[in-house]
């Protein structure tokens, strides 16, 4: 298995992909591209339709419109033992009368290959998700880590040019969830194909991701890297989906030389970039990321909005400090505990300044 | 080994065994006045000397077992031979009980299959249909089915009405009869517990075959067949146990020359003629079978539940 050092291979391509159940659309005209060899996530909450889009990649669900193809092939019609591409289903599903490796060599047999080559594959796929050691043992004789990836081995054994990841990571508890992210990715290197990975949990999406696909009641939000969805939200919803953030409403007063100037209620102002859409006068959402907003008894140069510290809440690597403008909104702001020598922690009830750098607020078309 | 493997069952501290040995009493006591006395009985008549009008004279006699595999003439002093007569009939009931529990598989797993796969709120009347013609009595239900295929029935009515054949079919009478007889008679102990298999099975598994390019027949052979494995075996046993051993639709569809093992027992108890030693030992023998077929299967379940 090569590294293909080209990423602009297409390797799934969705064209206004339509799913309806009846009179319930679930997918409402999505069109995306993955790249070969590319981590690809579909984030969401539940319902919004990636499961859905997953499957229909896979072959259990049938499109109700659009065209699906894989490195340039149609494989709408295509049942899934059709496809080249391979699941890792949320509950493995592994077929509890076989063996672990009986399990692993499952798909090579049923692709055409002989025992001897499934044989080959299994020990090389166990090799790769440390198991050798449990070959001749059934699934239940494993835990639910230990399942799982065994689940990757065998959907990884046949050589699948793109392989599905139905929220495998769901059912495992937080430690081994973490150090799965890690070595999934770290298989995804080795195996030098395109992953997509189905989650809801964003800071799965963005730890592991080349880029994520922000999904909601039936339609793509944002696409973009981990980077781009987390600074640059495109709208209200991936701004409050992905991470914490200070969701403002917001009415824009004037607009010049790129930047807008926004009125918060309680005669706060702030400035922030113009963004496309939004005009004077609109009354639209701003988002400011809590780690980006410092505190001060004085105001400082630039944006500083007055109000009284409320509560401060201790949640290990940051300090929370909940803010009450003064007659205006509520604010959450963060403070690394990493650097608190230098910083100061205000009581509840004393007056603070909320300051921030510029470009920390987003102003969100909708 | 490294890694925590799934807890096995550990034997739990009985809370509820005096509980439990009073709630087993009844059972304990139906089975034993209506199993195991009535089976005890009939293993001590089998060693017994019959009595010319019925019933048994209380003397030992090893004669039933005799009469059942060798044949000593006429006068019952030739020299022993193998008597074939019992152990034909023996084997065309197996054959036929067979017959009926593959006709019972066939017809069964698809039937199970269905119901299993239907929503969840309308199994059940899909498994209510299943049983309504068994709210009417065995006889009455065997005997309107001499009626259905007999050459001038509805059956052969039918299919010469619309002119598939031109003479009757002859059905009644053939081991055929026999067989159909024997598959309607016990077709919903096939197709209960494999429903009930099937529903338990996580289709998941399936999709996950089909995901790894198994085709449907590879996913029926290799993935689903196995999971529901328990239910066609028991299934199998429900329908093959009691096929083996039943009188009414080889006495009413087989005629005369298509004997079974149980009306060869009942023959023995009936009025005058019987042979009530002959009848038991051939009821042990037949008993024996059953166990036999049994302790494989079992043997079967353990295995694929190995470790």
């Amino acid at each position: 298995m090569a590294i293909v050092e080209d990423r602009n291979i297409i390797a799934v391509d969705v064209q206004n992909a339509v799913k309806r159940y009846g009179s319930f659309t679930a997918l409402k005209t999505i069109s995306l591209s993955i790249k070969d060899n590319e981590f690809f996530t579909l984030l969401g909450p539940s319902g919004c339709g990636k499961t859905t889009l997953l499957r229909i990649i896979g072959g259990f669900e049938e499109l109700s419109e659009g065209a699906i193809s894989l490195f340039g092939d149609e494989i709408a019609k295509l049942p899934p033992n059709k496809r080249p591409i391979n699941t890792v289903f949320q509950n493995y599903a592994l077929f509890p009368h076989m063996t672990i490796e009986e399990n692993v060599m499952f798909g090579v047999e049923m692709r055409g290959g002989s025992k001897a080559e499934a044989r080959q594959r299994a020990s090389e796929m166990l090799d790769l998700v440390q198991l050798t050691q449990f070959a001749s043992r059934k699934p239940s004789q494993l835990s639910g880590g230990q399942q799982q990836r065994v689940a990757l081995a065998r959907a990884l054994a046949p050589e699948p040019k793109v392989l599905l990841l139905d929220e495998p990571l769901s059912a495992l508890d937080l430690k081994l969830r973490q150090a799965m992210r890690y070595e999934l990715k770290e298989i995804q290197r080795k195996a030098g194909i395109t992953f997509i990975f189905v989650t809801h949990d964003q800071e799965e999406a963005l730890t592991m991701s080349d880029r994520i696909a922000v999904m909601s009641s039936g339609e793509l939000q944002q696409l973009g890297t981990a980077r781009e969805i987390y600074e640059s939200p495109h709208n209200t919803f991936v701004a409050d989906f992905i991470g914490e953030t200070n969701l403002l409403e917001v009415s824009v007063d004037a607009l010049s030389g790129g930047s807008a100037t926004c009125h918060l209620g309680g005669g706060h102002e702030l400035i922030c970039d113009e963004v496309k859409g939004v005009g004077v006068g609109a009354k639209v959402h701003l988002s400011i990321r809590p780690e980006r907003l410092t505190l001060s008894d004085t105001p400082m140069e630039g944006a500083s909005l007055s109000g009284v510290v409320r509560d401060n809440i201790y949640i290990g690597t940051d300090i929370q400090t909940i803010v009450d403008l003064n007659e205006g909104p509520q604010m959450v702001i963060r403070t690394s505990n990493s650097d608190r020598g230098n910083k100061r922690i205000f009581e509840p009830r004393s007056p603070v300044f909320v300051n921030m750098e510029k470009g920390a607020a987003r102003l969100l078309a909708d | 080994m490294a890694g925590g493997a799934a807890s096995g069952g550990k034997a739990q501290t009985d809370t509820y065994k005096e509980a439990r040995t009073l709630l087993l009493l009844p059972s304990w006591l139906v089975l034993g006045f209506f199993v195991l006395i009535p089976v005890f009985m009939m293993l001590i008549y089998s060693f017994l000397t019959k009595e010319f009008r019925g019933g048994v004279i209380w003397e030992f006699s090893l004669a039933a077992y005799d009469q059942f595999f060798f044949d000593r003439g006429l006068f019952g002093d030739d020299a022993p031979s193998i008597e074939w007569t019992y152990i034909n009939i023996f084997w065309r009931s197996i054959w036929q009980a067979g017959a009926a529990t593959i006709f019972a598989l066939l017809i069964g797993f698809p039937t199970a299959y269905f119901i299993a796969t239907r929503p969840p709120n309308s199994r059940q009347m899909w498994v209510f249909l299943v049983t309504i013609p068994y709210w009417v009595n065995l006889l009455i239900r065997t005997v309107s089915m001499k009626f259905l295929l007999r050459d001038q029935g509805p059956l052969n009515d039918f299919l010469m009405g619309i002119g598939i054949v031109d003479s009757p079919i002859h059905i009644i009478n053939t081991d055929f009869a026999v067989q159909l007889g024997l598959f309607y008679s016990y077709l919903p102990f096939m197709v209960l517990p494999i429903y009930a298999a099937v529903e338990r099975y996580n289709f998941s598994l399936s999709e996950a075959a089909a995901d790894l390019y198994a085709s449907k027949w590879q996913t029926l052979r290799r993935v689903l067949l196995p999971a529901v494995k328990p239910g066609v075996i028991a299934g199998c046993i429900l329908v093959f146990v009691p096929s083996l051993g039943s009188f009414l639709a080889p006495d009413l569809l087989g005629g005369a020359k298509n004997f079974m093992i149980g009306s060869l027992i009942e023959e023995q108890f009936k009025g005058n003629a019987g042979n009530w030693p002959f009848g038991a030992a051939a009821s042990m023998i037949l008993l024996s079978l059953v166990l036999i077929v049994l302790m494989l299967s079992a043997r079967q379940q353990n295995k694929g539940e190995g470790v």
